[in-house]
This record gives C-alpha cells, sequence and structure tokens, in this order.
C-alpha cells in the first residue's frame, strides 16, 4: 500500500465512510462522523498505520484532509 | 479587539492580574454585546435588571447568570443550523438538565482550552490512558452527558485508550491488567470522574485479592465531591484510598463545570485549584453578592472567555469557595488560587441573578 492509500484507508476506518466518500475536501465537523468522536478514532488509525505519535497541539490543528497531509510531513509521513 | 488565539499561543498560567484583568475585561465585554446581540433571553435579562454592559469597567462588573439558568430556558446565541453538538449536566441536582448549544468554534476552542491547561501539569506527550468509565457513556454522539464530554475531551490525551469498566458499569480487571502489561513501565493517564473512581473502581479493587499496579499512574479526576462526600470521604481519604490500592500518588483534581467546558481549573502538585488564562473565579458573598477577599468563604461565579454559542460566559455557580491568593503560589502559576467547599446548601439562586435565598 502506497502512503496515500493508508492515509485514504485511515479515513475510511476512521469515520466510517466509503472509498467514494474520500476526497479532499472532507473537513474537521463539517460531516457527521468527523465529530469528536471519530476525529480520535482516525488519529488512532493514523497513528497505527505511519507507526507515528502525534502531539496534542497537532491533533488539534488537523483540521481537514489537506490540512492532515502538511502535518504529516512533519513525522516524516510524505504523501 | 481580544481573541482567543492570542491567548492560545501562550501558556495557560502566564498572565499576571493586570495583564489578565485588561484581557478578560476585553473579552467578556465583546461576549456580553454578542450575546445580547443574538439571544433573545439574555438581552431581555440585561434589560431587566437596566445595565449597560459596555459601561463595565471591569468584568466584576458584568452581570452573572444563575447556572441554573440553563436548565429552565434554552439559551443560544445562534441559529439552530450552527449547532451541532449538545450537552448536558449529569443531572445530580434533579431532574431538569442543563443544555448546553455549541457551535463549532466555540466546541473547538473548548478542546484547545482545555489541551493548554492540562498540558501545563502531564507534560507535551501523551501517554496510554485508562479510562474509569464504561464506553456506554459516549455512544450518543450528538448528546454529550457532562461525563461523556470530559472523557472525549482528556481523551486527547491518551494514546492507547482502555475503558476500565464494562456497560453495566462492572470494572473489568483482567482488561485493565492486560492494558497495564501491554504498557509497563511507561506513564499512564488515568482519568474518571471523583464518584465514578471511588464506587466502582476503588471499592471494587479493595475487594480484590490480587493487586492493580498504578504507581506509574497520574490521574485526573473531577466532577465533584457531592456524592463521595455524601460516603463522608473526605479528598485527603480519597487520595490515600486509591494509593492504598494501587500505589497511584500523583493525583490531580480538577473543578470544571459542563456550562464551562475546556477551561477547567486544575489543582496543582500544592493542592490548589488553579484559574488559567482563559477563566476567572470571583467568588461573592452570600448576602449581598459583594466581592470576598482572601480567605472569605462565598459563593463562586465563574467567568470564561470561550463561550460564543451561548450566553455562559458569567455564570454564578451553587458552589461555595474561598479564594486562597493570586499570582503568587507556591507552584509558580500565575492567576487565582482557590478551594471549593461544596455545595451552598439547598441552593436556590433565582431570577436574573439578584435575588438570594438560603432556606
Amino acid at each position: 500500500m502506497t502512503n496515500l492509500e493508508k492515509y485514504n484507508k485511515a479515513f475510511e476506518t476512521g469515520l466510517e465512510l466509503t472509498e467514494e466518500m474520500i476526497n479532499s475536501e472532507l473537513e474537521y465537523q463539517k460531516i457527521e462522523s468527523w465529530d469528536s468522536v471519530g476525529h480520535m478514532s482516525l488519529i488512532a488509525e493514523l497513528e497505527e498505520a505511519f507507526g507515528i505519535m502525534m502531539d496534542t497541539d497537532d491533533i488539534i490543528d488537523f483540521s481537514s484532509y489537506t490540512k492532515g497531509m502538511e502535518i504529516l510531513k512533519k513525522y516524516g509521513v510524505e504523501l | 479587539m481580544a481573541k482567543i488565539e492570542d491567548i492560545l499561543e501562550i501558556p495557560a498560567y502566564s498572565m499576571n492580574k493586570e495583564e489578565k484583568s485588561r484581557w478578560l475585561t476585553e473579552r467578556l465585554k465583546q461576549l456580553s454585546l454578542k450575546h445580547r446581540e443574538s439571544c433573545e433571553e439574555y438581552s431581555k435579562i440585561l434589560k431587566a435588571l437596566n445595565i449597560n454592559t459596555e459601561e463595565a469597567e471591569s468584568y466584576y462588573d458584568l452581570p452573572f447568570l444563575p447556572v441554573r439558568l440553563f436548565k429552565e430556558l434554552d439559551l443560544k446565541s445562534t441559529d439552530k443550523e450552527n449547532i451541532f453538538k449538545t450537552m448536558t449536566s449529569s443531572g445530580t441536582t434533579g431532574q431538569k438538565v442543563s443544555k448546553i448549544y455549541l457551535d463549532r468554534i466555540t466546541a473547538s476552542n473548548q478542546q484547545k482550552a482545555l489541551s493548554k491547561i492540562v498540558s501545563e501539569f502531564t507534560g507535551k506527550s501523551r501517554m496510554p490512558m485508562l479510562i474509569i468509565d464504561s464506553p456506554a457513556v459516549i455512544k450518543n454522539r450528538a448528546m454529550f452527558s457532562a461525563r461523556g464530554a470530559g472523557i472525549l475531551g482528556f481523551s486527547i490525551f491518551g494514546t492507547d485508550k482502555q475503558y476500565a469498566l464494562n456497560e453495566n458499569m462492572e470494572p473489568d480487571f483482567d482488561k485493565v491488567q492486560e492494558f497495564l502489561e501491554k504498557h509497563k513501565g511507561k506513564k499512564i493517564l488515568v482519568f474518571g470522574f471523583t464518584f465514578m473512581i471511588w464506587q466502582y473502581f476503588y471499592k471494587e479493587l479493595k475487594k480484590k485479592s490480587s493487586s492493580i499496579d498504578l504507581s506509574n499512574g497520574i490521574m485526573i479526576h473531577g466532577g465533584g465531591w457531592k456524592k463521595v462526600a455524601n460516603e463522608a470521604v473526605s479528598p485527603e481519604e480519597f487520595r490515600d484510598s486509591i494509593h492504598s490500592v494501587c500505589g497511584l500518588s500523583h493525583i490531580h483534581d480538577y473543578y470544571g463545570m459542563v456550562e464551562q467546558t475546556g477551561c477547567i481549573y486544575m489543582q496543582c502538585e500544592y493542592g490548589h485549584l488553579h484559574a488559567s488564562n482563559f477563566s476567572d473565579v470571583i467568588i461573592r458573598n452570600t448576602k449581598d453578592f459583594s466581592v470576598c477577599g482572601v480567605n472569605e468563604k462565598g459563593v463562586i461565579q465563574a467567568v470564561s472567555a470561550i463561550p460564543e454559542s451561548y450566553p455562559g460566559h458569567s455564570l454564578i455557580t451553587e458552589d461555595e469557595g474561598v479564594l486562597l491568593g493570586e499570582d503568587d503560589c507556591p507552584c509558580g502559576r500565575y492567576g487565582k488560587y482557590f478551594k471549593v467547599l461544596g455545595r451552598v446548601k439547598d441552593a436556590e439562586i433565582r431570577g436574573c441573578s439578584d435575588t438570594y435565598e438560603k432556606h
């Protein structure tokens, strides 16, 4: 699996979305399943997929699909 | 403009009395104006009290709503379509529960404030987290109880998470043990509500023959002492008892309310509750609401810079407390530090903060 595939998969599992629902427009609190509960499961999925541990500040800043890509760069994950 | 963003960039206990007073006065006046414009009930209250918040020289002069009002009325300062979460109090004082309506900005600032405050005590790094509660508490995602909101808010500090109780509020010690073995040698965050920890964890653990080792744990607990105090358990006894069954000695209580989620008052290493940059307490005389001095008992008014979607920025609680000092706690944190004494006896604070009766 490429990193992008892993990234998308984490969104699917973490936010209970189907593959077709994944797009770069996704934003925190804009869809029902990306609420504070979904957010923590998304973070857990990402951390497991990439073997990283994010800082609390980054978890809070992780406000969209695209913003997330930028944040993961800090942890050496290129998408 | 006094913006929350400015405060989010500095440490949570960094403002001295003068700086904080300037910031809170400006911010809380702005919020008063906003709520007057967008919450009809709030605007009526100000009118009835004949108060022009614009003229307030300090946030001490702004009116305070009784927390009980959130049980009686649906108070919101935003349109229905902007509300994406409703929080409720756990309803310990009666059948009626408070309903707090959150929009995106308010919810997000609550989480940010909480994160800034708690990381001053736990450090920036996240830890495996043992939640002394049942996963059933967060089942309904759109409607949270105070307990659910607390668990979720604190989840940001956890990496791997384990609930210690099952859906029937029974402890699953095997799972807890497995979790602790998996994270052996690591610092563990133990989070829960005071009464739940006491009733469903401590008491059950005490009955058990084999022990659980949480000496690496840091426990954060809140939700008040009312129910635990009914069993005649003092905070000291609570700490000693917890330590005796699992070796946990690093314990922080916190004071907070669902009406002002996020800006909690954490207990420092010296046992004092602290107000951060995001909020403040004003202890007032229960007879005439004048401001109490240090060591003088009174009812707690709580102000918060966060609420934008409901007029909860200045509230008079039903709790009694004592101010211990300001900017000079030996722990080094700026801001007021205080002690909560418990509920005002037979509290009934009525109407719009102008009447107070003690039976």
